[in-house]
């Protein structure tokens, strides 16, 4: 862990997160992976992760679980977070059981996830010593498994250096009428951490009401404003994934970020295990897995996004966050304003 | 003896009714319900009101509605004429383009809408491109953009059309060919017989065709939930089906689902009254073989404009999905450095949603189309040989999906049974009844269509030598109807293999499809691997009809075994 800026961001989340759950708040005692587990685990034979990463690495997870725990299979359900959320409802009001471990970039879900009492508090053994006792639930029901920003990013064939646009105000020039695109709150997790933190710090509906006079190009999930960039049926996207602008731009696409100058939205996509989880022991394994720092490593490198695991090494290429002006997240209040800004933004952009 | 049988038979046939009602009434009923209630349960306007007071509800109903007169138009003016062409005319190519409008028919146009993406996104798409090339224009021109209500009424219009040409084809193939010569033996020049004799003899077909384009087009979901959300609109589908979305509104949903029902209702009603009496008028004539018109020097542009119509509907969009498919960089470009069957190694031993997809897609398609062609044989065996009392209800019950939007149903259905005491919602089972459902027309009427042509003489002398209903169905009917069962087999097949409008409302992750999971890989934006999934699926559809069609003729191997029996 090179800087502390991300600590620090982590802080902020945690505090807000903690503060949801005031007086007493009790850790679990860390739990060794033993060969026991691993054992009960292969018996149950499988587990089933619903989650917003990108759909390819979230099938390389997958893929390495399976490779270290052969005999577990992994079903990986990857749907927007804002689907995630709806689906999970869904099912749990017709008493479906069947997702066991659970990642949504909008904080807020577990919130509201923990206050149903659907999660098992749950803390590996090295995840204790790994990460920063900030980075989880006081009470271990959930954790930050991952971090991203939602910054700016335009193909680099088609837009110059100079031209790209640096703030939110640039965004707004006619000259960008038809060239732009962005995802959706009603789907992406990280669109409405990213939406509801550009609101608190531009202060109001006023930015996205011109921005919708702009014939942007209204996509669903925080992926793919890259992918259309790389495509260049766009431009420049507004927002989207900090870490998949990272794996495309690994795979040669002609694409840089920008981060505005008034300040970057900055999302942390929690992870936790269900209580009702239909294979619990496989449900824990993989839990452990995922933050462990092999995979949270590999995450990093091949996936683009940012770790809070002290023992992972950042990507050179990585914008140190400390050099970056953060906005806050704070998932107790977004919750609270979740339905108004899906409707209000549906709205002004449809989607 | 025979008594018995029949009595037998009675109870069987009375239970096919039962499941009948009960499949159609308790989706219905609930639909009702669910739009009439608040959440507290008590009786209320409030849901109705709100449709019409919210903009954010009026609209989309508003533009459905324009987008489904737009196609029907566009549909009308389109395959009317090349209808009459293949039917009618000396255009060379007709079996293929006749072909070519069938595979167009089978397309799903969720999956052409995903295609036409590709062609015609205002910056990447490749004739955007291709255009930009030609003329040396700057980047910001373009010749389309399909995200718009123009690209949306023209992508639904590529994938409904066909039900006018087919409607049309089969209504001028069947026109009597004395009544035109009759027309022209008193005189009349070819324009004025085609003026005054075929074009109104083709009228109703035409009316009926466009007629089920205008529904095709309004109750459609799969297209404009991926060219017009793009673009920031809402059709009244995609709206019913956001309501469904956190947080859901159930009560506002069925009522949105509500007028969908009733102007399919209504158009349905004025179809019959226009039909009814116009469609005795070639009732009786034996049908020649329909007069050939040679088209001389319009031989060529017409050939031009059907070879246009197949190359948009079929021949494009079937290539940018084969390009997409085995494009490794996101931007296609045509180089061998470009090729890869990375997509296919994804979906096929990567993704882990495809294997139980696949599979939950051929064992709702081959129970679907099993259960649905064995009901609606016994339907319309009831139906036409009116073997039960209160038979013409049942002909009524079975026709009246129609006149249910699939997205409509799956509101309905999701009520029905997320409840007790019919808890079956995250089982394939509601799917398999939501698909039954939706298809019983298109059996029903295959098999009403051929009952009438098996004359009731050979039933009649089966029942005398002594075999019962059910006997003389399985033995004598059904064998004769051999070339109706497949065919019926198959539609039903291929129509439970795409659907998407209620499979999105009621799927959950174990008994997710392909239509969905193309629909799911398509919002997080995945073109390599939906262009795979989606040529998977096209795979699965025409293997199925050309194997069907090459089956041996099962009525002659059970008459065989009837005989060795013996």
């Amino acid at each position: 862990m090179k800087s502390g800026a991300i600590g620090l961001a982590a802080l902020a989340v945690a505090m807000a997160l903690g503060a949801a759950e005031p007086g007493r708040a009790a850790m679990p005692a860390p739990t060794t992976i033993t060969p026991e587990l691993v054992k009960a685990a292969t018996a149950e034979g499988k587990v089933v992760f619903y989650t917003s990463v990108e759909l390819k690495l979230g099938e390389d997870l997958a893929k390495l679980f399976q490779e270290k725990y052969p005999g577990i299979s992994v079903q990986v359900e990857r749907t927007g977070s804002e689907r995630v959320f709806q689906r999970i409802g869904q099912e749990y009001a017709a008493s479906i059981h069947t997702v066991d471990v659970v990642n949504s970039s909008d904080a807020s879900h577990f919130l509201y996830w923990k206050e149903h009492g659907m999660l098992a508090p749950f803390l590996a053994a090295d995840m204790a010593t790994e990460y920063p006792p900030n980075a989880f639930d006081p009470d271990g029901s959930f954790g930050s498994w991952r971090v991203t920003l939602s910054p700016f990013a335009y193909n680099t064939k088609l837009v110059k250096e100079e031209e790209a646009p640096k703030s939110f105000k640039d965004l707004l020039d006619p000259k960008w009428k038809g060239r732009l695109v962005k995802a959706s709150p009603n789907y992406s997790g990280t669109i409405m951490t990213s939406t509801y933190e550009t609101l608190q710090a531009l202060g109001g509906w006023d930015f996205f009401e011109k921005l919708a006079q702009q014939d942007v190009l209204q996509v669903q999930s925080a992926t793919e404003p890259p992918r259309k960039v790389a495509t260049g049926e766009r431009d420049v996207m507004i927002d989207g994934s900090e870490y998949f602008v990272y794996a495309l731009m690994d795979q040669g696409n002609p694409l840089k970020i920008v981060y505005p100058a008034e300040g970057v939205p900055m999302i942390t996509s929690p992870a936790a295990i269900l209580k009702d989880a239909p294979h619990p022991n496989a449900a824990r394994l993989f839990y452990a897995f995922i933050f462990s720092a092999p995979v949270q490593q590999v995450m990093v490198e091949k996936g683009g996004t940012r770790s809070l695991d002290k023992e992972v090494k950042d990507r050179p290429d990585h914008v140190p966050l400390a050099s970056l002006k953060l906005w806050p997240e704070d998932p107790k209040a977004m919750e609270a304003k979740a339905d108004e800004i899906k409707k209000k933004y549906r709205q002004l952009f449809g989607g | 003896m025979d008594l018995r049988r029949l009595e037998l038979a009675v109870p069987i046939l009375g239970v096919a009714a039962v499941l009948l009602a009960g499949l159609i009434g308790l989706p219905l009923g609930w639909l009702f319900r669910v739009s009439l209630t608040d959440v507290g349960g008590h009786l209320t306007w409030a849901n109705f009101a709100a449709l019409f007071e919210d903009p954010e509800l009026l609209q989309p109903l508003l533009l459905s509605l324009g987008v489904a007169f737009a196609v029907a138009l566009a549909c009308a003016v389109v395959a009317g004429p090349l209808a009459w062409l293949v039917a009618r005319s000396d255009l060379p190519w007709k079996r293929a383009i006749r072909l070519l409008v069938l595979t167009s028919f089978v397309t799903p146009p969720f999956l052409g809408a995903i295609a036409w993406e590709i062609l015609a996104a205002p910056n990447s798409g490749l004739l955007n491109q291709a255009y930009r090339l030609i003329f040396g224009l700057p980047r910001s021109a373009h010749a389309f953009n399909i995200y718009s209500v123009g690209g949306l009424v023209f992508v639904i219009a590529t994938y409904t059309f066909p039900y006018v040409f087919i409607l049309v084809a089969n209504g001028l193939e069947r026109i009597p060919r004395e009544l035109e010569e009759a027309s022209s033996i008193l005189g009349a020049t070819r324009p004025r017989t085609a003026l005054r004799v075929t074009v109104p003899l083709a009228l109703p077909a035409l009316l009926a065709g466009t007629l089920v384009a205008f529904l095709e087009a309004m109750n459609n979901f799969g297209a404009p939930a991926i060219i017009a959300i793009p673009a920031g609109l809402q059709t009244i589908t995609t709206k019913i089906w956001t309501l469904f979305q956190f947080p859901p509104q159930p009560g506002l949903a069925a009522a949105a689902a509500v007028p969908l029902l009733a102007v399919t209702v209504l158009l349905l009603q004025v179809q019959q009254r226009l039909l009814g009496r116009r469609g005795y008028a070639v009732v009786g004539g034996k049908a020649g073989q329909p007069d050939v018109v040679p088209l001389g020097r319009w031989r060529i542009p017409a050939l031009l404009f059907a070879l246009a119509i197949v190359t948009v509907s079929v021949l494009m969009p079937y290539a940018a999905l084969v390009l997409s498919a085995f494009s490794r960089t996101l931007s296609i470009t045509l180089s061998p450095a470009n090729l890869t069957i990375q997509h296919f190694t994804f979906v096929f031993a990567e993704l882990s949603g495809t294997k139980e997809a696949l599979s939950n897609s051929l064992i709702l398609g081959v129970t679907t189309a099993t259960a649905g062609t064995l009901l609606t044989l016994v339907i319309a065996y009831v139906v036409t040989r009116r073997a039960l009392p209160l038979w013409r209800w049942l002909g009524y019950l079975a026709t009246a999906p129609i006149a249910i939007p699939s997205i409509v149903l799956g509101v309905g259905l999701f009520f029905a049974y997320t409840h007790p005491p019919f808890a079956l919602y995250g089982t394939l089972a509601i799917l398999f009844l939501a698909f039954l459902t939706i298809e019983l027309p298109i059996g029903y009427q295959q098999f009403q269509a051929a009952f009438r042509a098996v004359h009731v003489d050979l039933e009649e002398a089966g029942r005398i030598l002594g075999a019962g209903r059910l006997r003389t169905l399985s033995d004598i009917t059904a064998p004769l109807l051999w070339t109706a069962v497949v065919s019926t087999w198959c539609l039903v097949f291929v129509a439970s293999i795409r659907e998407l409008s209620a499979a999105i409302l009621l799927f959950t992750v174990d008994t997710k499809v392909l239509s969905v999971l193309i629909y799911d890989l398509n919002e997080s934006g995945d073109p390599g691997a939906i262009a795979v999934v989606g040529l998977l699926m096209l795979l699965i559809t025409f293997a199925v009809i050309g194997i069907a069609y090459r089956l041996p003729r099962a009525g002659q191997r059970s008459r065989t075994a009837v005989a060795e029996e013996g």
